[in-house]
């Protein structure tokens, strides 16, 4: 943001604006997923009918796709604030084709799971936690990959310099926390729902 | 600069354009993304609000004030008593409070703005849109059919009676989707609170220099993150249910009508201090400057602020006692709960303590305060009532609750709002409010408040039930139920003198000059009503009373506090 310096003097710090605001908005979107794991948990075992939570495969190439990419959006952030524009763009791709590996990756386990289990969000309440979990969590990897695109655009058209370093690093906390969650979401659906 | 750090009014007086054509009047309001007219917008569109679902109420009151009485048919009373709870609860509470915090915290710090001005003006146009989309379900709720059906399933909507088998047509989804858009208002909000007391005080404004108004709107903006969020999810879980054939709440399917009770509490109790904690803020304001004296025990309110955010985290099964839990749960939440009443106590006392030996003006926002004050302890009292177990299984969903929670909304929080807006009027529109009307307003409606309120106790201790569409003869509260609704007219009564006197004096009000309360935080430091960019030069503050040491610089509060 244009944030005027005001004072001189230096030792009047106050936190940067936009790293409050992500963080709040981080703490929020705690709430949303607290509440979606809380029913995941809640009925995990009280299916009368239908294919249980043992169906799935755990998406071990996923997780690490996705987990590997906030080690790329890091190196990003710090080759931009360096200002090595050139190495920001490389890394920055470079996350965007793991975050697009991951959403591929569960477009194919969802494929999988209606035609081949015939596991639908109405199917039992196995179905109906799972998708909306899952399915809130990739709504959050598909809103993050839009960010990380419209970056990515304006970085090949030659618009984002090295001033743009703050901006970009409030916008990883984001895609910080979209997989922080999903080392969450995994270990109650994959590891120990399963 | 170091001897005078703060710019006081006078050389700031600036000329005002004088007023154009009426669409430039409505253009400069639409595209506005000042602070100032935002919070003016929200106070106004929680104040018609407040109008509306008042009108509800009385209509309820009329309906119930006789015995067999069918005055409005069952179907348009549950629609009634569905539609004040939301209004009050959504579109009035929340949406004011944001308006106060919008109007006074950036000038409290001695900001400019709110850190997102763009962000600010969008969650307002997404709040007031779910209001108008929630009102406008009374002629479009039944879809196609071209008939309107507004929600009726209460407030707390509680499933499976939301589901659609059992509630057919679009109500419940006007109810839903309507609270999921005001909701992402209130979270964008919210973040905008939150980032602009952190980030954006002027200097010298350490936190522990910050006036409490603010610090309690950082602690509700901080609540309101988790507390809003979980009602957003719930919610779509329930669209969910009701469109993609989920099966959350669906008891035939193995679903749990009991989780979305959880849900809905888990954000209905932090909502409540939500919706309270700006009421103490605006005592924290209004009583010392009343008393001439600064607060009493400014660290301690901080902390029982923040311990009151984090408990109330924590208390939400007191409203499922009748539910059914383990004498662990209950045990839990009744102790919880009863924690609650340390916080607040120590409120209380520091308020009392700070009117104490003071030189008490009785002007209208200050009597506003006393009543709450009064209404509030008395409110806390059934509260601590209701929360021991046993006596809840007595007496939830009676009419005593009713009256217990009513004190808290109306006693406190309306009593509040009402002392906020005489207070700070004159620095936003330049003109006091008329002391005389203003007396009148707050007699009339305190007899108007105790006559309803206090009365709903004893009906409830006869054992009338919430939510009833009418009563027979023989049950022994006829003559109570009409006091009631007698005393809900004298408080209509009351609220159109304040109405009254808000068009009156905007036009023949007294003019108000910056400082008319001779106050001590920064706001009053700028022209009412202060100019697009509040501050010419940027202040500096050295306490908690930077107008306090202007005015008396041979006694400045910096030499002693810490």
């Amino acid at each position: 943001m244009s944030t005027v310096p005001l004072f001189t003097d230096e030792s009047w710090q106050m936190p940067s604006k936009g790293k409050v605001a992500m963080l709040s908005l981080i703490i929020g979107e705690c709430g949303i997923f607290g509440i979606f794991l809380a029913a995941y948990i809640f009925y995990l075992g009280h299916n009368l009918s239908g294919p249980t939570p043992s169906i799935l495969d755990v998406p071990v190439f996923n997780t690490v796709c996705l987990l590997s990419s906030s080690l790329t959006i890091w190196l990003a952030e710090r080759a931009i604030e360096r200002g090595e524009i050139r190495k920001f763009g490389a890394l920055w791709g470079l996350t965007i084709l793991l975050g697009l590996e991951f959403i591929t990756g569960t477009a194919l386990e969802w494929y999988a799971l209606i035609y081949r289990d015939g596991l639908t969000i109405s199917t039992n309440l196995f179905g109906t936690t799972f998708y909306s979990l899952v399915g809130l969590h990739a709504t959050h990897v598909v809103v993050g990959l839009v960010g990380l695109t419209t970056i990515m655009i304006f970085t090949l058209l030659g618009k984002v310099r090295q001033e743009h370093a703050h901006r970009v690093q409030v916008f990883a906390l984001y895609w910080h926390f979209v997989d922080a969650v999903w080392v969450v979401v995994f270990t109650v659906v994959y590891l120990v729902g399963r | 600069m170091a001897d005078q750090p703060v710019p006081i009014a006078g050389p700031l007086e600036v000329a005002y354009p004088t007023r154009g054509t009426f669409l430039e009047w409505l253009h400069s309001w639409v595209t506005t993304v000042d602070h100032k007219k935002i919070g003016i917008m929200y106070i106004v569109y929680s104040l018609f609000f407040m109008m509306v679902a008042g009108a509800e109420a009385m209509l309820i009151r009329i309906q119930l004030a006789i015995p067999n009485n069918h005055a409005i048919s069952p179907e348009m009373y549950n629609e009634l008593f569905t539609m004040h709870g939301t209004t009050m609860v959504f579109l009035v509470g929340m949406p004011i409070l944001f308006g106060l915090a919008n109007y006074i915290v950036p000038l409290q710090i001695g900001a400019r703005d709110m850190a997102f001005p763009r962000l600010n003006a969008f969650s307002f146009w997404l709040t007031a849109f779910g209001g108008f989309l929630l009102y406008y379900s009374f002629i479009g709720g039944f879809g196609l059919y071209g008939m309107g059906n507004a929600p009726d399933a209460g407030w707390f909507a509680y499933a499976p009676l939301t589901l659609r088998s059992f509630s057919p047509g679009h109500s419940i989804d006007y109810w839903a989707a309507a609270l999921i858009l005001s909701g992402f208002g209130t979270l964008g909000t919210a973040i905008n609170i939150i980032a602009t007391t952190l980030s954006m005080r002027c200097r010298g404004m350490t936190l522990m220099r910050m006036p409490l108004f603010t610090w309690l709107l950082l602690v509700v903006s901080g609540l309101t993150l988790v507390t809003i969020t979980p009602l957003t999810a719930a919610q779509v879980m329930l669209l969910l249910d009701r469109y993609a054939g989920a099966h959350f709440f669906d008891a035939q399917a193995g679903g749990s009508p009991l989780l979305w009770i959880h849900f809905f509490w888990v954000f209905g109790h932090p909502e409540v201090y939500v919706l309270v904690l700006p009421a103490f803020a605006v005592a924290n304001e209004v009583i010392p400057v009343f008393s001439r004296k600064a607060i009493f025990g400014y660290p301690a309110m901080v902390a029982a602020s923040v311990g009151i955010g984090f408990t109330s985290l924590a208390v939400w099964a007191h409203h499922m006692f009748t539910v059914g839990m383990s004498a662990a749960g209950n045990s839990f939440f009744v102790l919880s709960t009863m924690v609650v009443g340390i916080f607040t106590g120590i409120k209380m006392f520091n308020w009392l303590a700070t009117m104490w030996g003071g030189s008490i003006r009785f002007a209208t926002p200050m009597l506003f305060c006393i009543g709450f004050l009064f209404q509030f302890l008395i409110a806390g009292l059934t509260g601590i009532m209701l929360a021991a177990a046993p006596w809840d299984w007595q007496l939830h969903n009676s009419y005593f609750l009713i009256a217990h929670f009513h004190y808290v909304l109306v006693g406190a929080i309306v009593m509040c709002i009402f002392a906020a807006v005489y207070y700070w009027y004159p620095k936003a529109m330049g003109r006091r409010l008329s002391e005389t009307l203003g007396k009148w307003h707050f007699w009339v409606f305190v007899i108007g408040f105790h006559m309803t309120f206090d009365t709903m106790h004893f009906v409830g201790f006869l054992g009338m039930p919430r939510s009833i569409y009418t009563y027979e003869a023989d049950r022994g509260w006829n003559t109570l139920n009409m006091v009631i609704s007698i005393g809900a007219f004298i408080q209509t009564i009351g609220v159109l003198i304040f109405a009254w006197n808000l068009v009156y004096s905007y036009f023949y009000g007294e003019e108000a000059g910056s400082d008319p309360w001779d106050a001590w935080t920064l706001e009053w430091a700028t022209p009412s009503p202060p100019p697009v960019y509040n501050f010419a030069t940027e202040p500096e503050v050295r306490s908690r009373r930077p107008l306090w040491d202007i005015k008396h610089p041979q006694d400045p509060d910096w030499k002693y506090e810490p």
